[in-house]
């Protein structure tokens, strides 16, 4: 069955479809699957092709955009998606001991989602806050300086 | 020593909720485009800018005065401004963004009236999820007070800008990639020559893309006038420098300093010194492409030029400071994953020989280095070096790469010979200065001599 925003996703996907002269609406794929993700979760073919369709183009159009960007998920992830970053100034600071920590704590390898779907854990590329490292991000917030009874206060405010 | 200065941080280290336009107009923000729309020409805004000296803050150091000069009066024209920030060791526009948006505003204004352009994209990377929310609302307010629409403070100048979010791609950030994305393709970079964006751009149309930085270093040089932002900094790198110091230093954060500091002075007197005052490894001084420094040469001003002499680059300004136990080996494996991750796939040179790299690095740390394995490392970025459609190849490709191998030479040796991770002291682990040259112009073209390398066993 065909897949369909929400009225409020619509409505939010015109306002970002007006952004862009009339004839250039596929400007708008990035962005639109952004909200795809946000009002399903995931990226899958059926968002795609509601994508596709709201901008025009073939739905491989679409799908050619979201297999190379990285934000986007095809799969399914857990409620909170903690991506840890492991680029260098990171590394200098310690981010293998909390991904190790992390790790442990969720029994998750990075890349993993746990079977109750709370958590993915994942590696990360440069989040462009080296000064703070190391530094996670937990779905759209950024958190710095990270410690492991810092790590441990930020899990159970997710509870 | 230089002195600190606060030319563009000085309101948002005061006042942290300048996101507030009311607050931003309160201690004086939008005057400087109320002042340069209703009393000066495009032209003279291009002619200051030119004469500011300024050079683009996005990591090559281009003088932005000439890019707007090549842009092609073919309407209609756009400006799309780049934050894509993802240079690992950069971190200043996360902070204008963050802290000061609507100064990045006002300069993406002044650009627009400047260069007769009714429309512009500001491109954040994906991942910046907070920052583009602020900033979406930001450009609601701006609308709202006037500054931005139809008719702008009655000069008849028409203008929308808007936000445009990427979706975690590093090659974004390169100017024609960024367009690529912008217009809904897979953002693999154009080749240029012979068009670049100024000529052929969004929509094959003229586009002027500039740094984050770029567009508050404007704004501040039509709020100051171009003379007096000159006098700040060197004739070679005129105005103010944000440096982010990172790694191994005692005070981590951005510094706002005028060129002619050096990185020693970055390191020792800005940032505080390295923790446990331990012994300096190296320091990547502007974002990772740029290759590194040893201890012995960091008495160095960071300017673009002089930088640039060395072998090395200004780049973002972002510094990577890493001590006496870093092991160069496993640093340089992080920079060739990061690439490797990176790469967007395009060309084939950039595509295999980036992970082929990234292979032999991660073996020579894991104590199965074979002792051809330095000479075909260098091999392979000759093979990459200028053979690929962007400088991404090259820059956090090669250039990392190959400098490291060169000045570490030593420190790869002993991983090799010794078939396990290796950190030598560290005053053993780099070769001095005269037992490499560097080949101009491009950045990180080093190589041993031969002398060096037979004095470091072969």
């Amino acid at each position: 069955m065909a897949l369909e925003f929400s009225p409020e996703a619509r409505k939010r996907a015109d306002e970002i479809l007006s952004r862009y002269p009339q004839d250039r609406k596929k400007s708008a794929v990035v962005p639109l699957l952004h909200l795809a993700q946000e009002e399903w979760g995931y990226v899958t073919p059926e968002a795609m092709v509601c994508v596709a369709d709201m901008i025009g183009c073939s739905p491989v159009k679409v799908a050619e955009i979201a297999t190379f960007y990285p934000m986007y998920n095809k799969q399914p992830v857990g409620k909170y998606e903690i991506h840890v970053c492991h680029t260098l100034p990171c590394a200098l600071t310690g981010c293998a001991e909390v991904l190790g920590y992390l790790s442990e704590k969720l029994g998750l390898q990075p890349g993993e989602t746990g079977e109750d779907k709370r958590f993915t854990l994942k590696k990360i590329e440069c989040l462009a806050a080296c000064d703070r490292g190391p530094v996670m991000l937990v779905n759209k917030t950024l958190y710095t300086n990270l410690t492991p009874e810092k790590i441990d206060d930020i899990l159970k405010s997710l509870e | 020593m230089a002195a600190p200065i606060s030319v563009l941080t000085k309101e948002l280290r005061e006042n942290p909720r300048l996101a507030d336009i009311d607050v931003y107009i309160a201690q004086g923000g939008y005057k400087t485009v109320e002042k340069v729309l209703k009393s000066m020409t495009p032209e003279d805004i291009v002619n200051e800018v030119k004469n500011s000296g300024l050079k683009g803050r996005g990591g090559a150091g281009f003088a932005t005065g000439m890019k707007w000069g090549l842009c092609a009066e073919r309407f209609p024209l756009y400006l799309c401004v780049n934050g894509d920030e993802s240079e690992p060791g950069s971190f200043k526009d996360r902070l204008l963004l963050e802290g000061n948006p609507h100064r990045v505003i006002e300069g993406m204004i002044i650009t627009c009236f400047a260069l007769k352009i009714n429309l512009g994209y500001l491109y954040m990377r994906g991942e910046f999820f907070q920052i583009i929310d602020q900033m979406e609302a930001c450009l609601k307010q701006t609308k709202a007070h006037g500054f931005l629409g139809k008719d702008i403070l009655g000069t008849g100048f028409d203008l929308e800008l808007y936000p445009q979010a990427g979706a975690g791609a590093y090659i974004c950030g390169e100017e024609t990639g960024l367009i690529e994305s912008l217009e809904g393709n897979r953002p693999y970079p154009r080749l240029k020559p012979p068009f670049f964006p100024a000529a052929i751009g969004l929509w094959g149309q003229p586009t002027i893309v500039n740094n984050v930085e770029t567009m508050a270093q404007v704004e501040r040089i039509l709020d100051m006038g171009a003379e007096a932002y000159k006098q700040i900094g060197s004739a070679d790198s005129t105005g103010p420098r944000l440096f982010g110091m990172c790694g191994h230093v005692k005070k981590p954060g951005i510094y706002e300093y005028d060129s002619t500091v050096t990185i020693r002075e970055l390191i020792y007197d800005v940032a505080g010194g390295i923790p446990g005052d331990r012994k300096l490894k190296g320091v990547i001084p502007g974002g990772i492409s740029a290759p590194i420094l040893t201890p012995l040469e960091i008495d160095v001003p960071a300017e673009f030029g002089a930088m640039g002499k060395i072998g090395t680059m200004g780049g973002t300004g972002g510094m990577i400071v890493m001590d006496e136990t870093t092991s160069i080996v496993d640093a340089l494996l992080n920079a060739s994953s990061f690439a490797r991750h990176e790469s967007c796939g395009q060309c084939t040179p950039c595509r295999e020989g980036v992970p082929w790299m990234n292979d032999i690095l991660r073996r020579i740390k894991e104590g199965k280095g074979r002792s051809e394995d330095l000479e075909l490392l260098l091999d392979i970025c000759v093979q990459i070096h200028g053979r690929t459609v962007c400088v991404f190849g090259q820059a956090p490709g090669v250039w990392p790469v190959r400098t490291m191998i060169v000045k570490y030479w030593p420190e790869f040796k002993a991983c090799i010979d010794q078939k396990r991770l290796v950190v030598l002291p560290v005053d053993e682990s780099y070769l001095k200065p005269d037992q490499y040259e560097f080949v101009p112009p491009v950045p990180g073209n080093f190589r041993l001599k031969p002398e060096a390398v037979a004095a470091a066993g072969g």
